[in-house]
């Protein structure tokens, strides 16, 4: 495929409404979600399902006045949320949802997609520090603190993957685990190492990116019940509702990512018809477990958050890489 | 050490569980119900504002002693009556007696804090707890409610 204009136009628009649209309707499937398990039907007017429910939020926010407070930076108030939103869908671009719906293979998909995930935390510390709230700048103080110190095993496991794999193309990293589930990264069985901590590091990615994506019970930067809203607390009309879609189109990213890494990607479990629907069912799996964590566990504090990284997700995930190092030299 | 890793595993089974609860509910049916289009039935201990139990004939079984007037800690209850002279036959002559009926039984529901001393109160069992709660007014004139215009809008 050629790097034609029209491409390239193609690729950004199909990768802005598939970030829009999963953002949009996350939001009806978490408050859904949140409905069943606290066994009520969540929101239903809105047409069959409630599926009339989003468009009417984004009408709602498209119409009310972007508010700047007093003496707040102008410039990084409003740069903040176009921030948090851009990253997350650069990062599409380099997904492969299967062999032949991808934007643009690149042999550093994985270091592309990380680069793109920490200028999450920027975004973030970018929007509280600029608003000029004391409650935004804790928010993003605390946000920073806990995106940096999970980046840490979260890249350790990764790195894991790209030493068994011995690749860092996306790609490549799937046709690695193809022919069955018992390939795929999360098992010990992968190419005879018996690497029985595999489930471990996959547990670890896993509980990483719910960390990253500042999900509950890791939701520290917007913790209502001591910091209002957190960092986005300022923010009113569309800037509100671009934080809101870039957090939901991380969380599809994080989705995606374990996808690829430890899934086997579009592959199928059986070895059967290869193909963007066994992705798509992955993904919507793993998001369907995110929310379901999120309605299941009460937040924790930062100093439990701080402590299960240091001392829990980081020696464990390090033990597992020498272990990998160990197991690729002797078999 | 060897508690740094039993700490671990009791967490990890901790929180499976935790799991395993909600993902059983997000099966079970839902219990709440769409409130404007719908409503439950209230139980029958529910206490709403008080209301005239009436006889078979339709007319209250009052017999306006006003001993719930009297009850009543808040005073928001107040009634009238007028003594109507009938005739009744004791032991083959006519005696002619009076008796009292109610002509006005105001209850101030703005005041009423739902103690229920006035159906305690009645030697008669005329006062009855409602079931309503669709209770809602921006003035306060609605919720001086004439209980015997209800009793007589019920019968209708």
């Amino acid at each position: 495929m050629s790097l034609t204009l029209f491409n390239v136009i193609a690729a950004v628009i199909i990768a802005i409404a598939f970030a829009a649209l999963n953002a949009a309707y996350l939001v009806l499937a978490e408050r859904r979600g949140a409905g069943r398990i606290q066994r009520r039907p969540g929101p239903n007017v809105n047409g069959p399902f409630g599926i009339l429910q989003p468009p009417a939020d984004g009408l709602k926010l498209m119409a009310k006045q972007l508010v700047i407070p007093g003496g707040a930076d102008k410039a990084l108030f409003m740069v903040a949320p176009v921030l948090a939103m851009v990253p997350a869908i650069m990062s599409f671009v380099t997904i492969p949802f299967s062999e032949l719906i991808i934007a643009r293979s690149m042999n550093i998909g994985v270091l592309m997609i990380f680069a793109f995930a920490s200028l999450g935390a920027l975004a973030i510390l970018i929007g509280g520090w600029g608003s000029r709230n004391k409650y935004g700048v804790m928010a993003a103080v605390r946000a920073v603190s806990q995106n940096i110190s999970y980046e840490v095993p979260m890249l350790i496991t990764v790195i894991t993957i790209v030493m068994i794999s011995g690749t860092m193309d996306l790609k490549e990293l799937v046709h690695d685990q193809a022919g069955g589930f018992w390939q795929w990264n999360i098992w010990p069985f992968h190419k005879g190492l018996y690497n029985i901590l595999m489930p471990v590091s996959f547990l670890i990615f896993f509980i990483c990116s719910l960390a990253e994506t500042n999900r509950a019970p890791f939701d520290l930067g917007e913790a209502e019940s001591e910091l209002v809203a957190g960092f986005h607390m300022e923010y009113g009309s569309m800037g509100f509702g671009l934080f809101f879609m870039g957090e939901y189109a991380n969380i599809v990213i994080g989705a995606c990512l374990t996808t690829i890494l430890f899934l086997g990607g579009w592959g199928c479990p059986f070895g059967l018809f290869p193909g963007v629907w066994w992705f798509l069912l992955k993904i919507y799996l793993l998001i369907f477990t995110f929310i379901w964590i999120r309605w299941t566990f009460p937040r924790t504090t930062i100093y439990g958050l701080l402590n299960l990284s240091w001392k829990i997700l980081v020696p464990i995930s390090l033990f597992n890489l020498l272990l990998t190092a160990g197991l690729l030299k002797v078999f | 050490m060897s508690t740094y890793f039993s700490e671990i595993f009791q967490g990890l089974w901790s929180l499976i569980i935790g799991m395993s609860i909600t993902f059983r509910e997000f099966f079970s049916p839902v219990v709440t119900v769409p409130y404007p289009f719908k409503t439950i039935k209230m139980s029958s201990r529910y206490r709403g504002h008080i209301e005239l139990i009436e006889n078979e004939d339709g007319t209250p079984k009052c017999v306006a002693c006003g001993m719930c007037q009297r009850g009543c800690p808040s005073g928001c209850i107040s009634l009238a009556s007028k003594s109507v002279p009938y005739e009744v036959e004791v032991k083959g002559e006519i005696k002619k007696k009076k008796k009292k009926v109610l002509t006005k039984y105001d209850l101030n529901f703005t005041t009423c804090s739902l103690c229920g001393q006035c159906v305690e109160s009645c030697n008669f069992g005329a006062l009855e707890f409602s079931r309503e709660y669709n209770l809602a007014s921006t003035r306060k004139e609605d919720f001086h409610f004439d209980l015997l215009q209800r009793l007589k809008e019920r019968n209708q």
